[in-house]
């Protein structure tokens, strides 16, 4: 079937079968293959892209649910030549071994910084009230969803915190 | 021109030392980073093929002989293109350095899940719909064998030891342990599932998979199709993780291959999560037994190390679990014993460190259980029992900064604190630290690679190593630039092609040093040819920032080229310094842990590792794949275990979210020191291996930490809460 999705702020027109995931269709209809199959399940986060701006397991929903929106991949964050503040981080900070989590790592920090600045809480958060701080327990409680078999996760804090721009806690 | 080297006799230059450059060890970002943080890198699934069809495989529910499928109703369902039984399909994957074929067939299923059909379809959908509908009927062996408890076990002489007299010396001891240990299956579960793309041109097969070791992985695939290596093409510029898991030819790539020339299509098959655990590498569970017995003065009289370990019947690999006991401590009377269980479960093999990852935690639990009993501090314990030549051998060690490891460990991290079990308690937690030895044995392998001088100046590496996240891209390019005096922007790095130059392989820790190696020697030689146009000795020549200097001129390396290109391979085989002298690396762990005591969980707080591994090439990526292998630790001692099922053997939790990796939440910001070190009998470079060191004895230092929190000692692997909670 037809489905009409704006991805990287590009439009396109997808015909698959109404099976296709999301994750899918990116992968093997419209040759966006930064987005990562770990699981297939939802268990890995490797597959993380955003939906109007919200991040999600492209694995675990189907491209014909989402005519009309509009989807960031990691294609759409930044290049090689020009790279997002948070794609320089993990660069520079080693926040990934095998690169293959990393996609989903990256969408999912993206995404996770603006739900600290909207004040969402998590888990770990003491005061479910207060505008949640970005220490490396909220970091690692909100980034549990992306698994990485490498273990960069003392990296990926240390990427994500320098790339918002906040010291140590 | 080929540079050969056999490592007969220890290097004692430190050429990489005397290089003007400077970028040797510094913790360069790896060159290949900015393409997987984009997702611009390209793993095997993904190279947009046209004409490309997808292949599924299809499981066996059961043990037993395959009688009958009903391919003719899969092949009516819409987009099927066939249905493949064919007997060259891989029964198990092949083991590591294999280099043939491994069990093939699909007439009898010897585990539940091996792959026994695959479904190619024009679309993935349908291929996966039809692998799912296939009726496979299996006439169900119940007599097959899956628990290893009441399995047959063979003990083979080859792999038994004894020396001395041991039960004597825990009859005299002033203080033993005799305690058993046991560590469940476990899964490599690196993040990228197995994959591969076929293409035939005429009967030339290009495969782009997901493997670790191309020179063997060809001649694996070649001979399970039945056809010669030259015939055979391997590409894996990316690996999205291996650890073991992709050491040799998977069942994927050999469907792949077979369908494609069937169709004449290519074709693309991927294994499901589901399917990595069940047809891919999983580690054996182990039992061991382990005796120390230690004299008044608290030096180790004995140490025996009994393992029972498990694999398949046509299996000649086993865990070998007791191989660094055999040199870490001192200790005149001793014994190992191995035994291994015929049983029908997934095939066992390498996963990360195989051998010390489990071997290393059990024998150093015992340890901190008879520094407890006989009152002596566990990092003193150790000190005192650092052998001053291999015990069993006599033969001296390459290079080994242990003692040194645990000193600036326990320095760094506090060690003095710590107090007796089950006196620290903060609220709701009870507070513990712990500590144990690293160590794993390393090796050199055969390696060979190209580096081209090219007239601007700039330097190209070709080899068909790979880099799983193990930093090989980074690694070899500080090699050649550091031998070659350039920048390493000036350095290229082009690797997985079996067309290149064929390297030992990622896997056994051996890639950095046997690769990196080959990279050396060729830059030798490249230096050598560029010495003779400036009519000096080779030595004599320094090269930096892409100019030589010598003799009190300058010139750059595009003058000295003139126009020019300049070709060297370089190869390197492993001699007879791998058999004179005990070559190992080693560390120390340090954590610490708080228990609820409330639930039983275990929280890790703090964690550090410091490591005497040879010369570190690059400090970041090293880290790195300390990190990696440390928090594997974190897994195998809280959390990771492969639960079979009693009755048939099958995999109870194969999949993300029963078997648990550690996730974020469940790592502290571990930190990780290295001790300066050149270890001139393992390489010219001096580096050793470090892929696996991190995680050869990492969970005993948590759990050793849990019995300093709580005074509960957990002998069943992972400590989870259920372990703990009934003991509090
Ligand atoms: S692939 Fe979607 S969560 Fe794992
Ligand atoms: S970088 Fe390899 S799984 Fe995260």
């Amino acid at each position: 079937m037809q489905t009409k999705l704006t991805i990287n702020a590009q439009a396109h027109t997808l015909e698959a079968d109404t099976r296709t995931t999301l994750l899918d269709a990116l992968r093997f209809h419209l040759g966006l293959t930064g987005t990562k199959k770990g699981c297939d399940h939802g268990q890995c986060g490797a597959c993380t892209v955003l939906i109007n701006g919200r991040r999600i397991n492209s694995c675990l929903t189907l491209a014909c649910m989402h005519d009309g929106d509009e989807i960031t991949t990691i294609e759409g964050l930044g290049t090689p030549e020009a790279m997002s503040t948070l794609q320089r981080a993990f660069v520079e900070q080693d926040g990934f071994q095998c690169g293959y989590c990393t996609p989903g790592q990256i969408c999912s920090a993206t995404a996770m910084l603006d739900e600290i600045k909207a004040g969402w809480p998590s888990h770990v958060s003491d005061d479910l009230l207060a505008d949640p701080d970005l220490s490396d327990i909220e970091i690692g409680e909100r980034m549990s969803g992306n698994l990485c078999r490498c273990s960069a996760y003392p990296n990926i804090v240390d990427a994500i915190r320098d790339a918002a721009g906040t010291d140590s806690a | 021109m080929t540079a050969h080297l056999k490592m007969d006799k220890p290097d004692h230059r430190h050429r990489l030392d005397h290089m003007a450059q400077g970028v040797i060890g510094q913790p360069l970002d790896r060159p290949e980073g900015p393409l997987k943080v984009t997702g611009t890198a390209t793993y095997a699934h993904e190279w947009q093929v046209a004409g490309m069809c997808h292949g599924v495989l299809a499981r066996a529910s059961g043990i037993g002989p395959v009688i009958r499928s009903d391919a003719e109703v899969v092949l009516a369902m819409p987009g099927v293109l066939a249905v493949i039984t064919d007997e060259r399909l891989l029964r198990n994957p092949a083991q590591g350095t294999a280099d043939a074929a491994p069990v093939q067939g699909t007439d009898i299923a010897a585990y539940v899940g091996q792959p026994v059909a695959l479904v190619v379809a024009e679309t993935f959908e349908q291929a996966r719909h039809g692998a799912q509908r296939l009726g496979l009927i299996i006439d169900v062996d119940d007599m097959a064998v899956t628990d290893p408890e009441t399995a047959v076990l063979e003990t083979p002489k080859g792999k038994q030891h004894s020396q001395g007299n041991l039960a004597a010396a825990m009859a005299n001891a002033a203080h033993s342990v005799d305690v058993t240990y046991r560590t469940p299956a476990h899964s490599s579960a690196a993040m990228e599932p197995h994959a591969a793309i076929a293409m035939w041109d005429g009967d030339m097969l290009t495969l782009r998979g997901s493997y670790q070791m191309l020179k063997y992985n060809r001649n694996e695939l070649a001979d399970s199709l039945g056809v010669s290596p030259e015939n055979v093409r391997i590409l894996s510029p990316y690996v999205g993780g291996g650890f073991g898991a992709k050491l040799g030819i998977a069942p994927e790539a050999v469907a792949a291959a077979i369908a494609a020339q069937k169709l004449g299509r290519p074709v693309a098959v991927a294994l499901t999560r589901q399917q990595v655990f069940e047809t891919t590498m999983r580690r054996s569970e182990t039992r061991q037994r382990v005796r120390l017995s230690l004299d008044e003065g608290g030096q180790l009289t004995g140490i025996g190390h009994d393992a029972w370990v498990s694999n398949l019947p046509d299996e000649s690999f086993s865990e070998p679990v007791t191989q660094a006991t055999r040199f870490l401590y001192a200790g005149d009377n001793r014994e190992i014993g191995h035994h291994i269980a015929r049983v029908h479960r997934t095939c066992a093999g390498s996963v990360r460190a195989p051998g010390e990852a489990v071997g290393v935690t059990v024998l150093e639990n015992a340890m901190d259980e008879l520094a407890h009993v006989a009152g002596i501090d566990p990092v003193e314990l150790r000190k005192r029992n650092i052998p001053d030549r291999d015990p069993e051998t006599g033969k001296p060690f390459s290079s080994r900064r242990f003692a040194e490891a645990l000193d600036r460990g326990a320095e760094r991290f506090g060690w003095s604190e710590r107090r007796a079990p089950g006196t620290r308690r903060e609220g709701e937690w009870l507070i513990g630290i712990g500590m144990a030895s690293a160590a794993r044995v390393n090796a050199l392998m055969e390696s060979k690679a190209r580096v081209t001088l090219n007239p601007d100046g700039r330097a190209v590496v070709e080899t068909d190593m790979t880099d799983i996240g193990t930093g090989t891209y980074a690694i070899l390019t500080q090699i050649a630039a550091e031998m070659l005096g350039l920048p390493v922007n000036q350095v290229s790095t082009s690797l997985g092609d079996t067309d290149f130059p064929s390297a030992a392989g990622s896997g056994g820790s051996w890639g950095a040093a046997s690769s990196g190696t080959s990279v050396f020697l060729a830059c030798e030689n490249l230096r050598s040819q560029l010495a003779q146009r400036l009519d000096c000795a080779e030595a004599d020549m320094t090269l930096k920032d892409g100019q030589a200097v010598f003799d009190n001129r300058v010139q750059s390396l595009s003058d000295i080229l003139d126009g020019d290109s300049l070709t060297a391979e370089g190869h390197i085989e492993p001699g007879a310094t791998s058999e004179a002298v005990r070559q190992a690396t080693f560390g120390a762990y340090f954590a610490e842990v708080a228990v609820s005591a409330v639930t039983g969980e275990t929280r890790v707080r703090r964690m550090l590792g410091v490591f005497s591994a040879g010369r570190i090439l690059n400090a970041k990526t090293a880290r790195s794949q300390f990190l990696g292998g440390m928090t594997f630790g974190v897994g195998m001692a809280l959390t990771e275990e492969l639960v079979h099922d009693p009755r048939d053997g099958h995999i109870v939790n194969h999949d993300l979210a029963e078997y648990h990796l550690a996730v974020n939440a469940d790592v502290p910001q571990i930190e990780v020191e290295f001790l300066e070190e050149r270890d001139d009998w393992a390489s010219p470079l001096q580096a050793k291996g470090v892929g696996e060191l991190g995680i050869c004895g990492a969970a005993a230092a948590i759990t050793n930490a849990i019995f300093n929190a709580t005074n509960v000692r957990v002998r069943d692997y992972p400590a989870t809460l259920d372990k703990i909670i009934a003991h509090l």
